[in-house]
């Protein structure tokens, strides 16, 4: 037997439209968590990639003994997360003797693990550590500039993986319209090595340069860190092809009290509401007046008359 | 910038430009030297960014110029799937198949016997079986059947297929994976047969204990059944109840008799009267001649009353009325052991 289960009301009911599968997506929300130890440093970048990503992360700060994402069975509760949340990137830090420092980046497709990049964060400067003008610090969720560079990032796979998903991860809503005058961020990448990334955060400034270009000028803010690529896991081309559809057409709006005819042409419709006589305003009742000024108001009218008489007694 | 573009690879969608031939000509040793030549090298890529930026068209707003982006050229993965079409309902199909077209209906309807607008549909509507004062009669009337009590029914009736039919609907379309996002199939226990309605839901301790009983209710208890994959041994394995040992010994031999004893010894003991609750039974007695006396006084009532509360094998043998006090003097029977103690 099967029941239809519906949401009771409609605020549930929004929720659940919200996450429904769509034609335009929603902006991809990210979930921090790390696993049964950590260290000061990884917690630090957690802590700073959410700050980074604030609006669009979700951070749990408990241990998660059941997340292993590159064992089978260890991404069962991961999924679950991902699925409770609604988030479709997620950061896993762990710290083992094996493998220290450890940053698993990770995305999901249907709820489902997409693919996996595994990477040890070296060398890490925090955002308190450098000294900058305040007035240029980034402001929350600007559209960032991304610089890669280094050869790495085509011809290593792990890089060009690592590439991929550190512009899905930090690229923010994708936009049809876009303020110039908002941009303040720009995130640089360099491959140092054929495994290890140079990966820095710089505020943006747009200096006078006589054309309609502006000069730019960066300035790191911070936080910048070395990522070593370990293990890494790439979508089978099935799972692939299936996430990379997308549809050229946009979703057509309704058109709503437009009709056509063949002798008028296009006709709209209008709706006026009734026009509520006995309802109307008057000038004793306003309603931006309060009660007691109101009262106060009419009683002073009636004082005035009052007086009024009484001089005209005493004359 | 030709030459910019060229060198760079752009994708103005996301702001994003790679250099696929940066190459350190000798990998700076300090830290800070290697940052300062990231950032310069950064610098320059995001020049060229802007290059192509700024000089798309813009309209001018009141917080700053904006511009209209290309869509990114780096292909990115769906968060989820693409959503998919509904499949048409049983309905939808028949009425292509027949060629029924809908045409729109008004929301409201003049209604005859009010003699007002009313709603087609809800709360109010025209022709609500509440305002329906006379239904006339028919030829194909049954003799005997309340027409009103009919119209419900059929009612009641209509509004169960439509749920039957909706449900088989959203079966087929979960089927293929395009259930409305706000729906959701769950799954409910088997209603069990001879019953009318399916059980709300089964507790998980209660599916335990029947599964516990169907896997023991064989004549060896279950003991040489397979067992499925997952399964747990039953809750209660082997015997519920236990007994002492009858035969005399040391230890729990011992036990039994002396469970006895103690109960033995509280019946005989010198103050064994003071066991009896005297309050108690003394109500229990003026109730039961009360009561008696209630039997007497409606005699002819309460017989029939008693005749069917007793159990038939008694009242084969004897009178309803003697019965009665028979079972009074039961009672009193009772009653007076109650005494004895």
């Amino acid at each position: 037997m099967l029941t239809v289960k519906t949401p009771k009301t409609k605020k549930a009911k929004r929720a659940l439209d919200k996450r429904a599968p769509k034609l335009v997506e929603n902006l991809k929300k990210t979930l921090l968590l790390h696993g049964t130890k950590t260290s000061n440093v990884l917690n630090a970048v957690l802590t700073e990639i959410y700050h980074l990503k604030k609006g669009s992360a979700i951070k749990y700060s408990r241990k998660n003994e059941s997340v292993r994402p590159f064992e089978s069975g260890g991404e069962t509760s991961l999924e679950f997360f991902s699925l409770k949340t609604d988030c479709s990137l997620f950061v896993f830090g762990s710290h083992s003797k094996k493998r220290p420092n450890n940053l698993v980046i990770g995305r999901t497709y249907d709820h489902h693990i997409y693919d996996l990049v595994e990477v040890g964060v070296e060398n890490f400067k925090t955002m308190e550590s450098f000294s900058y003008d305040k007035k240029l610090a980034p402001l929350v969720g600007t559209k960032p500039f991304f610089a890669f560079m280094g050869e790495g990032f085509e011809n290593v796979e792990e890089l060009k993986h690592l590439k991929e998903v550190l512009l899905d991860l930090f690229r923010g809503e994708v936009v049809e319209n876009l303020n110039i005058a908002g941009l303040d961020r720009v995130y640089v990448c360099t491959a140092v090595s054929s495994n290890r990334v140079f990966f820095t955060h710089c505020a943006l400034r747009l200096k006078r340069s006589g054309i309609v270009v502006p000069r730019m000028e960066l300035v790191e803010v911070g936080p910048s860190m070395d990522f070593v690529v370990r293990r890494h896991r790439l979508p089978n081309d099935s799972l692939k092809k299936e996430a990379m559809k997308t549809t050229t057409g946009k979703p057509k709006k309704k058109e709503k009290n437009v009709s056509r005819d063949v002798i008028q042409g296009k006709i709209g419709k209008i709706y006026i509401p009734d026009q509520q006589v006995g309802g109307m305003a008057l000038s004793n009742d306003a309603k931006g007046l309060k009660r007691e000024r109101r009262e106060a108001k009419l009683k002073n009218g009636v004082n005035e008359h009052k007086s009024k008489k009484q001089k005209a007694d005493t004359e | 910038m030709e030459t910019e573009t060229q060198k760079y690879q752009i994708d103005v969608g996301n702001l994003m430009a790679y250099d696929p031939y940066h190459s350190f000509s000798s990998l700076p040793q300090d830290r800070e030297q290697l940052v300062k030549e990231c950032l310069q090298k950064g610098t320059e890529l995001v020049q060229a960014i802007a290059d192509v930026l700024f000089n798309l068209p813009s309209t001018e707003d009141r917080d700053g110029p904006i511009v209209q982006l290309p869509p990114p050229t780096t292909r990115l993965p769906r968060e989820k799937h693409l959503p998919k079409p509904k499949p048409p309902t049983k309905w939808e199909l028949f009425a292509k198949q027949k060629g029924i077209k809908n045409h729109k209906k008004d929301k409201i309807v003049f209604d005859e016997q009010t003699g007002t607008w009313k709603r087609r549909h809800g709360y109010d509507r025209v022709d609500d079986d509440k305002d329906v004062p006379i239904i006339e009669a028919k030829m194909t009337d049954e003799p005997g059947e309340d027409p009103f009590a009919k119209r419900q029914v059929e009612k009641k009736e209509r509004v169960e297929k439509q749920e039957k039919n909706r449900l088989q609907n959203l079966k087929k379309a979960a089927k293929v994976g395009a259930l409305p996002s706000h729906i959701q199939l769950a799954a409910t226990a088997l209603p069990i047969t001879g019953t009318q309605s399916a059980p709300k839901k089964v507790s998980k301790d209660e599916l335990e204990n029947v599964a516990g009983m169907a896997a023991t209710a064989t004549a060896s208890g279950g003991k040489f059944d397979k067992k499925l994959p997952g399964e747990k041994s039953a809750k209660h394995p082997g015997k519920y109840r236990k007994f002492l040992p009858v035969a005399e010994g040391s230890g729990m031999g011992s036990q039994e008799q002396q469970q006895t004893q103690k109960v033995l010894n509280k019946l005989f003991a010198k103050h064994s009267h003071e066991i009896l609750d005297v309050d108690k039974a003394v109500t229990m007695f003026n109730v039961k001649k009360e009561k008696k006396k209630k039997d007497w006084q409606g005699k002819g009532k309460s017989s029939s009353m008693s005749d069917k509360l007793k159990p038939k094998k008694k009242s084969n043998f004897k009178a309803p009325n003697k019965g009665s006090s028979k079972k009074g003097a039961s009672k009193k029977g009772s009653s007076k052991k109650v005494k004895t103690k």
